[in-house]
Formats: C-alpha cells, sequence, structure tokens
C-alpha cells in the first residue's frame, strides 16, 4: 500500500464575496476512501479542484505528501488521478490515441496491456480505434476512468464518478473504486448515497458555511 | 521530450481539425489580395513593401496564433492539460506549436511578396534572415503568453489586439528598420543595434513567460 496523505489546513474558499467554504481542517490517508457531500452548490466540485490544484484556495493550504516527501505543485499530476463530468478528453482522437498522448506528455511508457485491460473493464475495447467525437456521454465518462487510472496515480479524485453511467456502469465504477482504494487513496465527491456508501468518513459541506 | 510530444499532440490535432491553418491561411489570401487590389496600378517603393510585409505578419499572427489555448479554452480540455503536465511543459509544447506555425506562416507571406511585388528586393540577404528568425521567435513567443492571458477572458477577440499591440509594437518597429536596413544593402555591422534590441527583446519575453506563465495558468 502506499504512504500516500493529503492534508487541509484552515482552508477557505470564497468566490468574490461568496463564502463557499470556511476553515476546513482535514487529513486523507491511503487505504481509504473519503466523501465529500453537499447539495448542489455547495462547493464539492471547488474543493476537489483546490485539492487536485486546479484552483486556489482564499486562504489555507494544502499538503500533498508521499510518506514524507512534500509533493511539488509542479510535479503533482503524476501522483494525481481525476474523474468528473467537467474533464474533457480529446473529441478528434480516438480513445486509444488520447490514452497514448497522455502517456507521452506525462512523459511515461504507454502501458498498452494495461490500457487493454482497462479498455476492456469498462467495456471500450471495442470501439478503442473510434473517435471519442462518436462516443456517447456514458462512454466517454468510462474513457475517464481509464485517463485517471493509466499513470498508476496514488490519490485518486471522483467527482460525481457515475454521471452518465448505466447501472452495469456504476457497478463497474464501485468495483473499480474499491480496488484501487486497496493501496491508494481515493476521495469522492457526490450527492448519490450509493457512490458515498463505501466511504470511511464524509466531509459534509454544509458544516463549513460558519 | 514531454513539451514535443505535447507539441506532436497539437499538431496532429491542428491536421485533423484545421483550426488554426485554415484561418490563418485565409487571413494572409485576403490581406494580400486587399492590398494587390488597392494599389491596382501603382508602383510601391521598396521601404513601403518592407513595412506592408510586417504588417501582413503582424496581423496574421493575431488572427493565428492566439488559438493556441483558446482552442483548449473552448473545447473544454484546459483541464486535461492542467492534469497531465506541469506549466513548463505546457507553454513549451504550445511555444514549439507556434514558433512551426510562424515559421511556416512567415515563410508563405515573404514568398508571396517575392512574387507579387516586384519593388521587395532584399540586398542583403543575411541580414534579413537573421531579422526574420529572430523576429518568428519574438512574434511567437509573445503570442503564446498573450494567448494564455486571453483565454482565460470572456471577450478573447478584442483582448488579443488589445494586449498584442503595445507588446509586439518594440518587435514590428525594430523589423521594420532591419528590413529597410537589409533592402538598402546595409551590412550586418551597420544593424548591430538593431539586431542586439531583437534579440533582447527575444531573451526578455521568453524569461517573462516562463516566469509568469504559471500564474497565468492556474485559475
Amino acid at each position: 500500500m502506499t504512504d500516500y496523505s493529503v492534508e487541509l489546513k484552515n482552508l477557505v474558499k470564497y468566490f468574490g464575496r461568496r463564502l463557499i467554504f470556511d476553515n476546513i481542517n482535514f487529513k486523507f490517508t491511503a487505504g481509504n476512501i473519503y466523501g465529500i457531500s453537499g447539495p448542489n452548490g455547495s462547493g464539492k466540485s471547488t474543493l476537489v479542484k483546490i485539492i487536485a490544484d486546479l484552483i486556489s484556495p482564499t486562504r489555507g493550504n494544502v499538503i500533498h505528501k508521499a510518506g514524507e516527501k512534500v509533493i511539488e505543485a509542479e510535479q503533482l499530476h503524476n501522483y494525481l488521478g481525476f474523474v468528473s463530468p467537467y474533464l474533457y478528453l480529446y473529441d478528434e482522437f480516438t480513445a486509444e490515441e488520447n490514452l497514448i498522448h497522455f502517456s507521452n506528455i506525462r512523459g511515461i511508457k504507454f502501458q498498452r496491456d494495461k490500457a487493454e485491460h482497462l479498455l476492456n473493464e469498462v467495456n471500450l475495447f471495442e470501439r478503442r480505434n473510434d473517435l471519442v467525437r462518436g462516443y456517447s456521454s456514458g462512454m466517454k465518462q468510462r474513457l475517464k476512468f481509464i485517463f485517471a487510472l493509466l499513470h498508476n496515480p496514488m490519490l485518486l479524485i471522483f467527482d460525481e464518478p457515475t454521471s452518465n453511467l448505466d447501472d452495469a456502469g456504476k457497478n463497474k465504477v464501485y468495483e473499480l473504486i474499491s480496488l484501487e482504494a486497496k493501496n491508494n487513496l481515493v476521495i469522492v465527491a457526490s450527492n448519490e448515497r450509493a457512490d458515498l456508501a463505501p466511504c470511511k468518513e464524509i466531509i459534509e459541506l454544509e458544516k463549513f458555511k460558519r | 521530450m514531454k513539451s514535443y510530444s505535447l507539441f506532436r499532440k497539437d499538431w496532429q490535432s491542428e491536421i485533423r481539425t484545421r483550426y488554426a491553418i485554415n484561418a490563418l491561411a485565409m487571413f494572409i489570401l485576403v490581406t494580400i489580395s486587399v492590398i494587390m487590389f488597392s494599389i491596382g496600378n501603382e508602383k510601391l517603393s521598396a521601404d513601403l513593401t518592407g513595412g506592408l510585409l510586417w504588417v501582413v505578419i503582424f496581423f496574421s499572427a493575431m488572427s493565428g496564433l492566439s488559438r493556441a489555448f483558446v482552442s483548449e479554452e473552448e473545447r473544454g480540455t484546459t483541464m486535461t492539460l492542467h492534469l497531465i503536465a506541469s506549466p513548463s511543459t505546457i507553454y513549451s509544447g504550445k511555444l514549439i506549436f507556434n514558433l512551426l506555425l510562424v515559421f511556416l506562416m512567415n515563410f508563405v507571406i515573404t514568398i508571396l511578396f517575392s512574387m507579387l511585388f516586384p519593388a521587395f528586393v532584399v540586398k542583403n540577404i543575411l541580414l534579413f534572415v537573421i531579422a526574420f528568425i529572430f523576429g518568428n521567435i519574438g512574434i511567437a513567443v509573445s503570442s503564446t503568453i498573450i494567448a494564455a492571458i486571453i483565454s482565460k477572458a470572456s471577450s478573447k477577440g478584442t483582448l488579443y489586439p488589445v494586449l498584442s499591440f503595445p507588446i509586439l509594437l518594440p518587435l514590428i518597429l525594430t523589423l521594420l528598420e532591419l528590413t529597410k536596413f537589409a533592402m538598402e544593402g546595409n551590412t550586418i555591422a551597420a544593424s548591430q543595434i538593431e539586431i542586439y534590441v531583437l534579440l533582447c527583446y527575444d531573451v526578455i519575453m521568453t524569461t517573462a513567460s516562463y516566469l509568469l506563465f504559471d500564474f497565468i495558468w492556474k485559475e
């Protein structure tokens, strides 16, 4: 099991004068699944984006550590897998081309065996050479899981992981999440009870509104 | 190597979508046609053709080079890039893409000018090549960082010329001087100051771009 951890210290986020959340202190550790819940507009996506260093907090810090080593923001993308409905892959490429480009840009060798295994897992193997433009929203969502998992990240952030998925797709996602949580740190942001069911602890954002 | 992979992704994407190439090709064609129609049978002086060359290059750069980042923003793939590469890799990859585009675009414009305007005769080819190479680097570096800034704005179309005018003006003025010198047949030694200004511009813009890109890139 990896020893990845993420610590939120006095995290505050405002959009303009509107407070999103105030003073969140929390520590996530590997081998567990954590949930972030709250009604629409409560700041779930904002919080996961801050954890993933996609946006900055108004105040406070997010500290990523692999063991004792602090991960610099510049290197965070190597440790992080991220799935969300507002993440888009390149429509003009096929699924396989997308994955090859992502591996090359990350500077890692494209693991064809792992990619094919994951494509099989999410039922996209037969369509791997089709342009993503022709995919349904559910298929695009499933491809995002391969995007998140292909580089063996230690931290996985799933924002509304089951959006656009059918029941079979949802079950496959729950299976993948449980499997990944054995070794890695998994954070799930969702309103769906089923998505949050396997979580060890849940941050309820309504409690951080002052 | 990572930057080169990002460039390859962009280039392959460009070949399939023709996002920037079509815009640039049409702009060059239309601009040169309008110049041809407007001068009619008038004979242009050598100085004027040199000036027009950089005017066409300046506006073509504005029409096509902003797309390096704007296309990512419009397709919603900016976050995807955030998740696969460091800011310096992204800037370098986009810069390589814009460098290639600028060199291709300006090569075509220069060839068209030398074919269509008899007054466009360069007497000191080496001096012109020096101005051309360092000028293109300056345009690519500046356009790339401006493109990154405007990609975050809502009124991208208006902001690009507004921002690029003051940033590219010193470069264009120096290039106009150097082109004039090259067309008059001045020696490189006599044009040393302008060449140094050009080099300094490239170095300053490259350094500033790499230093500032982290702040521009992150929301």
